[in-house]
């Protein structure tokens, strides 16, 4: 396979390399380092745990953001707390930055919710599933953002596929005639669904933010570091009042699209074993073991610390009920409503004669 | 009181909601300087602001999407869609997310986003701006409808819809912006609640023997019929709220008359006429003298204007069809 990342952003190769970078670097703790991989490691087990429990019928799907890891930690541990994140259902690692809890992850998708979190508490908007229609919703939130000359940042998460959406260019047109603060985060990870990247652009991506007006940088997906040295930059660049930047991380899918999805169909396996050689987390792992930031013992720990996550997850998961059958007519309105409270007495009391005959 | 046409009526009202509340922006293409195509929102721009009043780029969907972010961010955004026409490019971001964001989040988030779309025929304009989408947006959950029969209703309500937690559709009947009617602009209103409710159907004017339900531009159509009609006594009711619509009000007056006829200028197929006539022949069966009959546009694609006065229902097709319930 052609490696098309001439020129993208690295700083830790697919060996655990550190390599440097005439425009970007970064320099983190130890504990921050660990944090990185912590962070990996643990969206990497509940995302394993997730997909299994699809297949065990205790949710209707699951779109698994396995090889994505670095694309989404390294980007969500970039922002400061009052930031805001837009993403959509592939961005567990994104969520799980933002301290969502991982059973309200998978509310919607067990079919006990619509939702599942405040996004006020995680600044964090929900999943969403409309390709592309939550990069308007940075992107007004960002306007926002400068109208409060506040220094918040709106960073909208998005796919190679939503680049052939009118939302995601209607959003470049706004962010850029407004100069809103707004990172459009895109993770190319090759497929949307069945088609190849050059389905939906035809030149790469990052090259696309040129005809709207503002920067686009490549950075290499898989390498956490680069992700989030790349991200702080252009973070840092919109808190400043430049404006939006566009982001391409470039990284694989490693995964089917979703649980009702079969890859195998439209893509080689070689493929998968040439980005097996990539995978985030063992780069990061070779790199802090190569420099005494942490051994096995470390590594262990985190493992186990995994293992009993998915464990309670998989209790947790199994013990969430679904809400009652009136709760549908629940925040339709945010004010009094004549019409949901007429269909609620009359589902109630069809309801209740059953209980009257059984009675 | 004020006699104002119902541009400048909307105009005033928009004008006392962003005085009320500074989180209140209009945002919408060619609203600034311009002060829109219809001048709905003339000199608004110079007065509030450009952050206030803000040009948009010629996208609907960006415009609709936008306002969602900037509704999260705690603002109270007042679109404007140039023509009913051309809202079907934001039909998306209204109807999967703007509508449904506050159940998304649990209740977590109000969506209190404010929709100015003119609409209807009777201009002589050219395609794409006569129709009449409204049905649409009734049968979304999750969204109010409003439409605005004369200036005084106008100036109210346009206040209400912005002051509401909930989306709101507000429907403003272009061939109408040019009526003059009193304003009284004292109504207005420290509390929008204390005025009358704009959820509520108004009866425009009493009659005995048949119910017209219609709202928007054909309440002045019906209002003229009723005044036309010699032989039958009509009464008007403006619906005002066609989601939620209320059945209380123009039930009561079905009760009275025993017959009603629906009006609208939006095709029957799926209209606002046929739930209303579902729902009166469900409450209301044992009142009714004759079946619920609707004058409506006809299922076609809006017509060339120089034979949209046949699609359009008018005074004569209002006053035929009340004679019609009666000999039934």
């Amino acid at each position: 396979m052609v490696d098309e990342r001439v020129g993208a952003v690295q700083l830790l190769t697919p060996e655990g390399q550190r390599v440097s970078h005439p425009e970007y670097d970064i320099n983190l703790s130890d504990a921050e380092f660990r944090g990185l991989y912590r962070d990996m490691v643990l969206v990497r087990r509940i995302d394993t745990e997730a997909t299994a429990l699809q297949r065990q019928g205790e949710l209707g799907l699951w779109a698994p953001c396995l090889g994505q890891e670095a694309a989404q930690v390294g980007s969500a541990r970039a922002m400061a707390p009052n930031d805001f994140a837009f993403p959509t259902f592939r961005e567990h690692g994104v969520t799980w930055c933002r301290g969502v809890a991982p059973l309200d992850m998978l509310a919607m998708l067990r079919g006990v919710s619509n939702g599942g979190w405040d996004p006020n508490v995680h600044r964090c908007g929900p999943y969403s599933i409309v390709i592309g229609a939550q990069v308007l919703h940075g992107v007004g939130y960002a306007m926002g953002v400068q109208f409060d000359g506040a220094e918040d940042v709106a960073v909208t998460y998005f796919g190679d596929g939503a680049m052939a959406q009118g939302d995601v260019n209607e959003a470049f047109v706004f962010a850029a005639s407004f100069s809103a603060p707004v990172v459009f985060f895109c993770q190319n990870n090759q497929w949307a669904i069945s088609q190849p990247r050059d389905r939906q652009s035809n030149i790469q991506i990052y090259e696309r933010a040129a005809g709207f007006g503002f920067p686009g940088v490549q950075v290499d997906g898989n390498d956490v570091l680069a992700v989030m040295a790349v991200t702080r930059v252009a973070l840092d660049r919109a808190r400043t009042g430049n404006g939006p930047t566009l982001i391409e991380a470039f990284t694989y899918r490693m995964g089917a699209h979703t649980t009702s999805d079969d890859p195998t169909r439209y893509r080689l396996a070689g493929e998968l074993e040439t980005w097996r050689l990539r995978d985030p987390i063992q780069r990061l792992q070779v790199y802090l073991s190569r420099q005494g930031i942490a051994d096995r013992s470390y590594f262990d720990q985190i493992e186990q610390e995994g293992d009993e996550l998915a464990e309670r997850i998989r209790d947790d998961v199994r013990a969430m009920v679904p809400p009652t059958p009136e709760s549908m007519f629940e925040h339709v309105y945010a004010e009094p409503h004549a019409r949901m409270d007429e269909q609620r007495s009359e589902m109630l009391e069809y309801l209740s004669s059953f209980e009257d005959a059984a009675g | 009181m004020t006699t104002l046409n119902m541009v400048k009526a909307i105009n005033a009202g928009l004008r006392k909601a962003m005085e009320r509340d500074p989180k209140v922006i209009l945002f919408g293409e060619d609203i600034g300087r311009l002060g829109g195509v219809f001048r709905v929102t003339d000199g608004l721009q110079k007065d509030f602001g450009e952050h206030r009043v803000l040009d948009a780029p010629l996208a609907e969907s960006g415009i609709v999407g936008t306002a969602v972010g900037l509704a999260m961010r705690g603002y109270r955004p007042v679109l404007e869609i140039q023509f009913d026409g051309f809202v079907y490019p934001g039909f998306d971001q209204i109807v999967s997310q703007v509508a449904k964001f506050h159940r998304r989040m649990d209740g977590a988030l109000a969506m209190p986003i404010t929709i100015r779309i003119p609409y209807g025929g009777g201009i002589g304009a050219v395609e794409h701006h006569s129709e009449s989408p409204e049905a649409y947006f009734a049968h979304t959950a999750g969204l109010r409808v409003l439409t605005p029969a004369d200036p005084q209703a106008a100036y109210l309500t346009i206040q209400q819809a912005i002051a509401c937690n909930d989306p709101v559709i507000y429907f403003e009947p272009k061939r109408r912006y040019w009526d003059k009617g009193e304003v009284d602009e004292s109504q207005l209103a420290l509390d929008l609640k204390a005025v009358a409710d704009p959820w509520r159907a108004r009866i425009v004017r009493s009659g005995t023997d048949v119910t017209v339900a219609c709202y928007g531009p054909m309440v002045r159509t019906c209002l003229e019929a009723a005044q036309a009609s010699t032989d039958v006594s009509l009464e008007v009711v403006d619906l005002q709220s066609l989601s939620p619509i209320d059945y209380e009000t123009l039930g009561s007056s079905v009760e009275r008359t025993s017959r009603l006829v629906v009006v609208h200028e939006a095709p029957m197929s799926g209209g606002i006429g046929a739930e209303i006539a579902a729902r009166i022949g469900e409450k209301y069966f044992y009142a009714l003298e004759a079946p619920v009959t609707r004058i409506t546009g006809f299922d076609v694609p809006y017509p060339a204007s120089r034979i949209e006065e046949y699609f359009l229902p008018d005074l004569d097709r209002v006053i035929d069809a009340a004679e019609r319930v009666m000999r039934f």
